[in-house]
């Protein structure tokens, strides 16, 4: 009985998966997309104690044109992101993994507003989650 | 406008701050023994939201009803820095055809060892220790079990591989449990004749948003007790992580045979609360 269900479900489930044609950086809504992802971001962390103090000193025009690159270029976009290295632009910062669980939440929450599919809101955490290891105690 | 939109807000981010940083559905379900993991299967994840520093409490109570037996299991749990993990659940199996019931104990530890749920190449890997005390020992003792109480050691390995199927995240949990169980130890443990035997059990959850998920679980068990069969068991859930403070996992499992009354099925309904 369980694996029929299992088995029908894992049949439906692959047979509706098809690689869309579009790029993640198109699903998530392009330019202004990623724009307003970023900004939902930046409005998480303003408005986060636990993670705010870490941002004290950081050029925040900067920062959130930087990440407006990145996330564009990282989901296919027509970027070249200019920053430096993850591991380079976080090291001395001491960030904890309840800092980075803090910074995923609010992605998925702008996200989540942007109206972002499940889909490729998981494709872009997929991209980005693997970047714990440059972000976090270094 | 302002003040009342600021205090709205505050109202519904206030919960949510409570719980802890951890991102949703990841402290996993509460299993029947109490711990994190599905419905049967004790997984990596630590119970809750706490992540690095936090700490955070749970508390669940569940029924499994199969056509002869029905077990009710009530738990607390703590936890802290996304690492260590303590539970208490209590278990009651009635005998709803053969009369009486079994009731039993269980205190667990869980301490994570290696990997990032979510964050790491290498999956989470935890390991557990149960210890066990029947509260009823007339009928496991009749037959044949040697001791009121016992211990098992497991060692789970889990992880999250995002965008999976059909775009969906896809959780796989195996776990090794050494374990002289019987029936859980619903039966007792131990016995003329009865070694340690480790056990497999696996668990395979499609996460199809952050408040909904579809799992199946198994779980091999020893049939070490000579008067009856004890088979594998096998379950369905779907997981509805209403937030960061509840969740509902309401299940169909497949109990096989249970002192020598055959193929019990039914449901399984869990509540979980976390703080
Ligand atoms: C104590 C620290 C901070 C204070 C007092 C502060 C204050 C402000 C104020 C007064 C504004 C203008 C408000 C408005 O236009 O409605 C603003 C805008 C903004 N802040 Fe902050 N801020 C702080 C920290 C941060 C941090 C840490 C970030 C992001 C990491 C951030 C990101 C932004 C962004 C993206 C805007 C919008 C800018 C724009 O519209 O071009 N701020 N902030
Ligand atoms: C996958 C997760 C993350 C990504 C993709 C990311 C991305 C970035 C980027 C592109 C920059 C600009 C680099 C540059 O200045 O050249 C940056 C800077 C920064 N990030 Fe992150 N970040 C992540 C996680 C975090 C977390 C969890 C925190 C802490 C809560 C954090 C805190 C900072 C700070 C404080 C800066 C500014 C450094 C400075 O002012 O020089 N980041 N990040």
């Amino acid at each position: 009985m369980v694996k029929y269900v299992l088995l029908a479900l894992s049949l439906t489930l692959t047979a509706c998966q098809h690689k869309p044609e579009t790029s993640l950086y198109q699903r998530l809504g392009g330019e202004s997309g990623v724009e307003h992802i970023v900004d939902g971001i930046l409005y998480g962390i303003e408005h986060d104690q636990s993670i705010v103090h870490h941002f004290a000193d950081t050029d925040i025009p900067r920062f959130r044109r930087l990440l407006i690159e990145q996330f564009c270029e990282l989901s296919g976009g027509p970027c070249k992101y200019s920053g430096v290295s993850m591991q380079e632009s976080h090291t001395g910062f001491q960030i904890t993994q309840a800092h980075f669980d803090a910074l995923v939440n609010h992605l998925i929450t702008a996200m989540q507003q942007q109206k972002v599919s499940v889909e490729a809101q998981n494709e872009l955490l997929a991209i980005l989650a693997p970047m714990y290891k440059d972000v976090v105690y270094r | 406008m302002k003040k009342v939109l600021a205090a709205l807000g505050f109202l519904l981010v206030s919960p949510y701050l409570m719980a802890g940083s951890k991102v949703i559905a990841t402290g996993g379900a509460t299993t029947i023994e109490g711990n994190s993991g599905g419905g049967i299967v004790p997984w990596a994840t630590i119970n809750g939201y706490s992540s690095s520093d936090e700490w955070s409490v749970n508390s669940f109570a569940g029924r499994v009803g199969v056509d002869d037996f029905t077990l009710d299991s009530l738990g607390v749990g703590a936890s802290f820095n996304n690492q260590w993990e303590l539970s208490f659940a209590r278990q009651k199996f009635a005998l709803d055809t053969i009369g009486g019931e079994l009731r039993q104990d269980v205190l667990g530890v869980k301490y994570k060892v290696a990997g990032e749920l979510l964050y790491t190449g290498l999956p989470q890997i935890s390991i557990g220790a149960q210890f066990k005390k029947n509260r009823d020992f007339a009928l496991p003792s009749a037959v044949g079990a040697g001791d009121d109480s016992g211990y098992e050691v497991y060692v789970a390995a889990t992880k999250v591989f995002f965008d999976a199927i059909a775009g969906r995240n896809l959780l796989l949990n195996a776990t090794i449990r050494s374990t002289d169980a019987h029936q859980t130890g619903l039966l007792g443990f131990g016995g003329e004749g009865v070694s340690r035997k480790l056990m497999f059990e696996s668990s395979a959850v499609l996460l199809l948003n952050y408040n909904l998920a579809l799992g199946t679980e198994f779980k091999q068990k020893p049939n070490q007790l000579g008067f009856a069969d004890e088979q594998h068991w096998r379950d369905l859930f779907a997981a509805w992580f209403i937030n960061k403070n509840a969740s509902v996992v309401l299940g169909y499992v497949d109990l096989g045979d249970i002192a020598g009354l055959s193929d019990q099925t039914g449901f399984y309904l869990s509540l979980e609360g976390t703080w």
